[in-house]
């Protein structure tokens, strides 16, 4: 019987997909077309109708959103969640051979708390120990699914860069910086000079690893049966951003350091994706948007060491006035969670439009990862990503109610507040049964297995 | 009639030092695992296996007799309380670390300061994979009594230092006067680490994170992959070709049919499982903790690979801060982690339980007798400890059952194994009796899959 309780559970708690969903009288912030009242409807995992008067399909599950927004689901470009171990592997300069995907923790309970945030998906990163870091994978924030099941499909995977202070920190501890641990012996390189010369002479090797592969490919092209070249990881993910296969997401500051991984990039031939954090994007915005590379910066966060002083919090909306496609990250568990408050401060500040402070949490994270066909904002076809907010969603006093991925709901705040008490007592019961056991083998001496 | 068991013991004890060719056991209930139990019969043991057992077998003349009611239970235990181990000196009567000392390493940044750093993979990082765990053996280890003193009468000792600590072995846990006459089968699967939990004294460098130490094992097989390729078409024709250079690491991974990979929580298992498959290697996983979650049967079930479930069940921190509040998650694994062995068994996924350090007979005991609590048969409890894990290395041919021709591996008890109790009172290592020594208090050696192994 209780066994049944607990499989009932279960199957309430698991998002359904596959639903159909109206949601109705509401304030549909819809970025690319501006606020709509009336309903979204929901078919199959996408968005299937956007307007005052919709069809809706039989049988739909109807919620109702009366004086509340809904918005496309927050799209945070910089994350560390949903990670096993460290996200650094700090021990050495080039790590492009190590890749979150092998690490994701769909437990993470930041995933959960990201998603009552209206968070839905997420662009997961290693640090910033290195100048060329490990490979990096989008998330969707479908809490209580597998590894696999959280990636986003058909996103391109991307690759963490990190110029200035972080990668040239000498003497960081054993598994980078934040680790507690030895330190152990500096490592190359200690200057912003070297950062350059680990990015150039990394890009040389992939080169050459990338003449070997196309030599090999071009032979067996051609009908021969040439012993293939070694797999090489760490050249093999630098191969692919020569390609245009991986994007590069790359951490920095300081104006001077964004120019030279721009000429960097140049010289060989490749696309930095996105410049993330960038905090002195405002400097150089107009070299970056001839780039063609994306801006994920901060709000107004600034000033936290040396290379951070001349933030300022116009940043964004400078930026974006040059052409740089602009999002606002988190980098952090814990502003994921309100993102859609630093949108509000690109308008407080830079005076964009409630649109473009929007979009800056959801559109335009979606172009910096290419996946902007199919989120980021709410049109007829994209995925049903989505969130409600009881109040004007740009504001410190809207809270989430719901968020859906795929058009299955995957945060429901009323099920959240009233299935408290409940999980309270049975982590209670759970408790007070150890207590008891503790209890019953205090008197206990002698466990020789346990010492050791 | 307990006092006559005893003096019949000290008898035994005392004929053995000529050393019988023979020994029958009479009047026991047999347990056969591989059959059904025998509730009256007679084991026969000679030169070192098993000559005969049934209802109706007589005893030879020529052997000496156990005899008596109050004998009872003969079990033949394949036990694995060497399986990953967290120190250093872990190899069953083996060698501790690089040398030959079994002083244990000290966390990292011990002293062995003049390894030189790993910079990637092609440094061959925390690498002894050509190492057999036989090779390493020491038959005066003390552990080897502690353990045969618990019922184990066979163990699988791994080499653990390191990333690829080189190949387990299964050695019976006899006192044997040659390392070599106590090994049943020198190689039988490559033992993987996936974290800093126990290796320390690196001095850093290459892999530090687990993303890390994932992206060099597979790195690895890519290479051992490639070498394979090298060396193939070098032996077909080596004229005009340059010589593939020797590398023992990957010499060392291809001569291992089976890898062992570490997973306790659903999230490791899914992952492991996963990259076991992209490596393509046969796996078993150990390690086990949260085998008792609803989704962890059917995903091992879906892999069909063998998993061995660790005896040290999870326990509230000790000497934690009395303000923390545990997770719910601790919580649940302290709750029902002994339930995972039975969840398993009715699943179908093939398991093993292994003693994880646990060497005194109590602890063992006890930690059995809670799996049993939580809905395992004592049957079953029994398997999981003999044919099962000999199954899950394929020696079940010689090891895990009482049947005519295998191994003289048994363990003799006076009321059932698993009762409070009950006291071994005698155990067969090839065919050879032993008493099981007095319990030291202390001993064992620390817990041995690290919770931090695979995080």
């Amino acid at each position: 019987m209780k066994k049944m309780l607990l499989l009932g559970l279960v199957v309430a708690l698991a998002p359904l997909g596959a639903e159909n969903i109206v949601i109705r009288n509401a304030t549909i912030m819809t970025v690319t077309r501006g606020t709509v009242k009336g309903s979204v409807v929901v078919k199959d995992g996408k968005i299937a109708e956007v307007g005052e008067k919709v069809l809706e399909p039989q049988g739909a599950t109807i919620i109702d959103a009366s004086g509340q927004y809904v918005i496309p689901g927050i799209i945070d470009c910089h994350s560390h969640i949903a990670v096993d171990g460290n996200v650094n592997e700090g021990s050495i300069s080039v790590s492009s051979m190590v890749d979150i995907k092998d690490v994701i923790n769909p437990e993470d309970i930041a995933i959960y708390r990201a998603l009552a945030g209206g968070v839905t998906t997420a662009n997961i990163l290693h640090g910033s120990a290195n100048p060329i870091g490990g490979r990096t994978i989008v998330l969707k924030m479908r809490w209580g699914k597998d590894a696999q099941q959280m990636i986003f499909q058909g996103a391109l995977p991307g690759i963490k860069f990190a110029l200035g202070e972080n990668p040239k920190r000498a003497g960081n501890p054993q598994g980078g910086r934040g680790a507690t641990g030895t330190t152990v012996q500096a490592r190359y390189p200690a200057t912003r000079m070297g950062v350059e010369d680990v990015i150039r002479e990394a890009f040389n090797q992939a080169r050459i690893y990338k003449a070997d592969w196309d030599a090999y490919d071009a032979k067996v092209a051609r009908g021969e049966h040439p012993i293939p070249p070694r797999r090489d990881l760490k050249l093999e993910a630098l191969k692919e951003v020569l390609e245009g296969k991986r994007y590069v997401h790359a951490h920095c500051y300081r104006e001077d350091e964004i120019l030279m991984l721009l000429r960097v990039a140049d010289d060989y031939g490749f696309k930095i994706r996105t410049l993330q954090h960038v905090l002195e994007g405002y400097k150089v915005a107009k070299e970056i948007a001839a780039h063609g590379a994306g801006g994920s910066t901060f709000a107004d966060w600034f000033n936290y060491k040396m290379e951070a002083v001349d933030a300022i919090p116009y940043n964004a909306a400078i930026m974006q006035k040059y052409g740089v496609v602009v999002s606002l990250n988190s980098d952090d568990a814990e502003l994921m969670r309100h993102l859609n408050t630093e949108a509000a401060k690109a308008m407080k500040y830079g005076g964009v439009s409630e649109s473009e402070a929007l979009a800056m949490v959801t559109l335009n994270p979606a172009k910096q990862l290419g996946i902007d066909n199919r989120v980021g904002s709410i049109d007829v076809g994209k995925d049903a990503d989505l969130v409600i907010y009881d109040k004007y969603p740009l504001s410190d006093y809207a809270k989430v109610q719901k968020v859906l991925i795929d058009g299955a709901v995957y945060f429901d705040r009323d099920k959240e507040v009233s299935g408290r008490p409940q999980k309270e007592a049975e982590k209670k019961k759970l408790l007070d049964k150890e207590k008891q056991l503790q209890q019953q083998q205090r008197p206990q001496t002698g466990r020789g297995g346990r010492i050791g | 009639m307990k006092k006559l068991v005893t003096a019949l013991l000290l008898f035994g004890a005392f004929a053995f030092a000529e050393g019988p060719q023979a020994v029958a056991i009479r009047s026991a209930r047999i347990v056969t695992v591989s059959g059904p139990t025998i509730a009256k019969g007679t084991v026969v043991l000679r030169d070192g296996l098993i000559e005969a057992v049934g209802e109706n077998v007589q005893a030879p003349a020529d052997a000496w007799v156990v005899d008596g009611p109050g004998l009872t239970d003969p079990m033949s235990t394949v036990g694995i309380p060497g399986l990953a181990p967290a120190s250093a000196s872990a190899t069953i009567g083996g060698r501790g670390g690089r040398g030959a000392t079994t002083t244990p390493a000290s966390p990292a940044g011990a002293a062995t300061a003049a390894a030189p750093r790993s910079m990637g993979p092609e440094d061959r990082p925390q690498t002894t994979s050509w190492v057999l765990a036989a090779d390493e053996i020491q038959p005066s280890d003390p552990r080897i009594a502690t353990a045969r003193g618990a019922g184990f009468t066979t163990t699988v000792t791994f080499p653990e230092r390191g990333i690829f600590g080189g190949q387990g072995s299964v050695i019976d846990l006899g006192s044997a006067e040659k390392a070599g006459d106590m090994v049943v089968a020198p190689a039988v699967g490559q033992y993987i680490a996936l974290g800093r939990g126990g290796f320390g004294g690196f001095g850093g460098g290459f892999p530090s994170a687990l993303m890390g130490y994932i992206a060099y094992v597979r790195q690895i097989y890519l290479d051992a992959g490639h070498y394979k390729l090298l060396k193939e078409a070098y032996a077909k024709d080596p004229r005009g070709m340059a010589r593939p250079a020797y590398d023992r690491a990957l010499e060392g991974v291809l001569a291992s049919e089976r890898i062992l990979l570490p997973a306790n929580r659903v999230v490791e298992m899914d992952r492991m499982l996963r990259f076991a498959a992209e490596l393509k290697q046969p796996v078993i996983l150990y390690g086990m903790k949260e085998a008792y979650r609803p989704e962890a049967a059917p995903l091992l079930k879906q892999y069909g690979s063998p998993v061995l479930v660790s005896l040290r069940w999870s326990e509230p921190a000790r000497d934690a801060d009395p303000e923390q509040v545990e997770s719910m998650r601790n919580l649940e694994n302290i709750d029902l982690g002994p339930s995972a062995p039975a969840m398993l068994k009715k699943a179908g996924v093939p398991f093993a339980l292994y003693a994880d350090g646990l060497d005194q007979a109590r602890d063992l005991q006890r930690a059995v007798k809670r799996a049993i609590d939580a809905g395992l048969t004592r049957d079953d409890a029994i398997r999981a400890l003999t044919l099962a894990p000999a199954q899950i290395y394929n020696l079940a041919d010689r090891l895990g059952s009482i049947e005519k021709g295998k191994i003289g591996n048994l363990v003799v008890t006076k009321g059932d194994l698993f009762d409070d109790n009950t006291r071994i009172q005698m155990i067969f290592v090839d065919g050879k009796q032993y008493k099981p020594a007095a319990e030291t208090p202390a001993g064992g050696r620390g817990p041995v899959t690290e919770p931090g192994v695979n995080q």
